[in-house]
């Protein structure tokens, strides 16, 4: 912890299928985020979600983003644009440059 | 006014049956002419026929026959080669291309497709497999052609709006490629239906527009063995995936994922948008559509590619993103592979054959539904009618004249519908606006209240009304600014106008435009 600058790293969080709508409609976010969490382990995806919650997201419906403590059913999570189901899901630790985008699934046809 | 419109309406419909009859005199006269032309050339074809028949000695005329048996028997012209004269030339500019092929050509013209809905992505998809010659076409869909579907779902026309979408459809795909065998199914799938109507076909296309129907199908492709091409857009995004290819029998980790893998469980209902409350761009979903008759085109004449140890192989499964007014507009994902608990397609699988047929499986209710919204109480509620007294009648009371700025009549739609058509004399509070504002309780300040809030506590006597375009949001918007203290503890009245601008047209304003 003496170099401040290794506190945190930077990524990209991207949003698509209507997602950006509760994000100000911003479809890319540069973040900067803790490398570590509350307690103490290494920033995996399931922090980079709550941080999300906690002081990303303008909109109150967070519902629609997150239900039961993780990414409501009907959104894809991708890592590097490969699904987060190759890259070990929420424990997936985060490292400098990465991107993550969230995908709502669309019905309409 | 009415008769001018009516007139041109009627010379519009003429005009269009007019051309269909044209069509169809010329698609008569093209079978006409290609029945004369087979006819010309069939009788005794063969001109060896009548010279090994006089003295040429048996052991020579029996070996030559032996040599020449395939062609002996193969003395029509239509045998000749493999595809006939008009085949050659409708389909020339993609035979000679190494994707596709003599082989590959045969193998559209023997497939059969079944495209499930008939709309947005399942016209344009129809269009391009027919013009590519695929031998058969199913068509599911139970819906009628509708005004509001035109600028997207191209094989329709406004002179057949109120026919069926597949008897619409069959119109146009016959007259694009009469040779093209289509079969009709003008209902629904349900869960009875979906493996007798899929289990004849070699692959299908989710054109559909629910999660329930894009379970449905996915299910039915698993339990049938189809690979399916599934897609889906909403305003300016779309989405792609080739699931179950290969289709190897659920528990065989080499098939490719289906629906479920990717997402095991559906969506909250109100998290689901439909085309007709969050638009469409016509060309999104049509890019959609042509696509996955690409990928259709591609799985259907692949040389089943076999690897080295003998397991059929396909492209590693991926999704597409497609966004409009990103760039680049495409984006490839790389996705799972099957999942070990797939309730349909793992070795653990629950759903079954029986289970589908025999309708115990309720997909509509697994996906859920949005309970009508009944946030207000009825003196909460006003209806459309009364609402017109308000603007437009004497108070039967006070014996004062209507007058516009008597109250507030906030519209909550957003600001491109509001654009579009108004009640004169409403504010627009965009709802995305409102429910942005954070829960809080009583007449608390907040520093990052929006104007409009300020506005409405600048005059406290005035009634509010809310009106929205069904009548869901507005009850919403008159809960949020109950909560926000608007209503100064119960001294001015808050409400909405029920069933929204829909009520007001059919039952005040019959102008008012309906979109």
């Amino acid at each position: 912890m003496s170099d401040p600058k290794n506190d945190e790293f930077a990524i990209t969080v991207e949003f698509s299928g209507g997602l950006e709508m509760l994000f100000n409609n911003e479809r890319k976010l540069s973040l900067k985020i803790p490398t570590k969490d509350d307690s103490g382990e290494r920033s995996n995806v399931a922090f980079l979600v709550r941080y999300m919650c906690d002081n990303v997201i303008k909109d109150p419906r967070k519902e629609l983003f997150v239900l039961d403590d993780t990414v409501r059913p009907g959104i894809l999570v991708l890592i590097n644009d490969a699904d987060w189901e190759l890259e070990g899901e929420d424990q997936y630790e985060l490292k400098d440059g990465d991107n993550i985008l969230f995908v709502s699934t669309l019905h309409g046809g | 006014m009415a008769s001018a419109h009516l007139i041109d309406s009627l010379q519009g419909q003429i005009s269009s049956c007019e051309a269909q009859l044209q069509d169809l005199r010329r698609q008569l006269a093209e079978a006409q002419y290609s029945q004369q032309e087979e006819q010309r050339g069939r009788p005794n074809a063969d001109p060896l026929a009548f010279d090994f028949s006089h003295g040429i000695h048996d052991d020579f005329r029996s070996e030559i026959e032996a040599v020449l048996s395939h062609t002996a028997r193969a003395p029509l012209p239509s045998e000749r080669w493999p595809l006939n004269r008009n085949e050659y030339r409708r389909y020339g500019r993609q035979l000679i291309m190494p994707e596709v092929g003599l082989q590959g050509h045969l193998r559209l013209k023997n497939a059969s497709v079944l495209i499930i809905g008939v709309g947005g992505l399942g016209c344009p998809a129809a269009a391009y497999l027919a013009g590519a010659g695929v031998g058969t076409i199913g068509l599911v869909d139970g819906d009628v052609v509708e005004e509001s579907n035109l600028h997207r779902q191209i094989l329709h026309s406004t002179a057949r709006v109120g026919m069926s979408k597949v008897d619409s459809a069959m119109v146009a795909l016959h007259s694009l490629n009469p040779s093209v065998n289509l079969v009709p199914y003008k209902d629904r799938l349900t869960p009875e239906t979906a493996i007798s109507t899929i289990q004849d076909y070699d692959l299908v296309l989710d054109c559909t527009d629910t999660p329930a129907s894009r379970y449905l199908v996915s299910d039915a492709c698993v339990l049938t063995g189809k690979p399916l091409v599934s897609a889906a857009a909403l305003r300016i995004d779309g989405q792609l995936m080739v699931l179950n290819n290969p289709p190897l029998p659920a528990g065989d980790t080499a098939g490719g994922p289906c629906y479920r893998c990717v997402y095991p469980k559906p969506p909250p209902p109100e998290s689901i948008e439909t085309c007709g409350e969050g638009g469409i761009l016509g060309p999104v979903v049509g890019v959609m559509g042509v696509l996955q008759a690409l990928e259709a085109i591609k799985v259907l004449t692949r040389s089943a590619p076999v690897s080295g140890d003998g397991v059929v192989t396909a492209e590693p499964p991926s999704l597409l993103i497609f966004c409009a007014y990103t760039n680049p507009m495409f984006r490839s994902i790389r996705l799972r592979s099957r999942k070990a608990k797939c309730a349909a397609c793992s070795a653990q699988a629950t759903i079954t054959p029986e289970a589908l047929t025999s309708g115990s499986l309720d997909y509509v209710q697994f996906c859920g539904s949005i309970a009508p919204v009944h946030a207000l109480n009825s003196d909460e509620r006003i209806s459309a009618e009364n609402y017109a007294k308000v603007r437009f009648d004497v108070n039967p009371f006070t014996g004062f004249e209507p007058k516009n700025d008597s109250h507030i009549l906030i519209d909550v739609r957003e600001k491109v519908q509001y654009d579009l058509c108004n009640i004169e004399g409403s504010v627009n509070i965009p709802y995305s606006a409102v429910t942005r504002i954070p829960a809080r309780s009583g007449n608390t300040k907040s520093a990052e209240d929006p104007e409009w809030i300020a506005e409405l506590k600048k005059l406290p006597e005035k009634p509010v009304f809310v009106v929205c375009r069904k009548g869901n949001d507005s009850q919403i918007t008159v809960r949020k600014m109950k909560e926000l203290g608007l209503d100064n503890g119960g001294q001015r009245w808050i409400g909405d106008i029920k069933g929204g601008l829909v009520a007001w047209r059919q039952n005040v304003d019959k102008e008012f435009p309906d979109y």
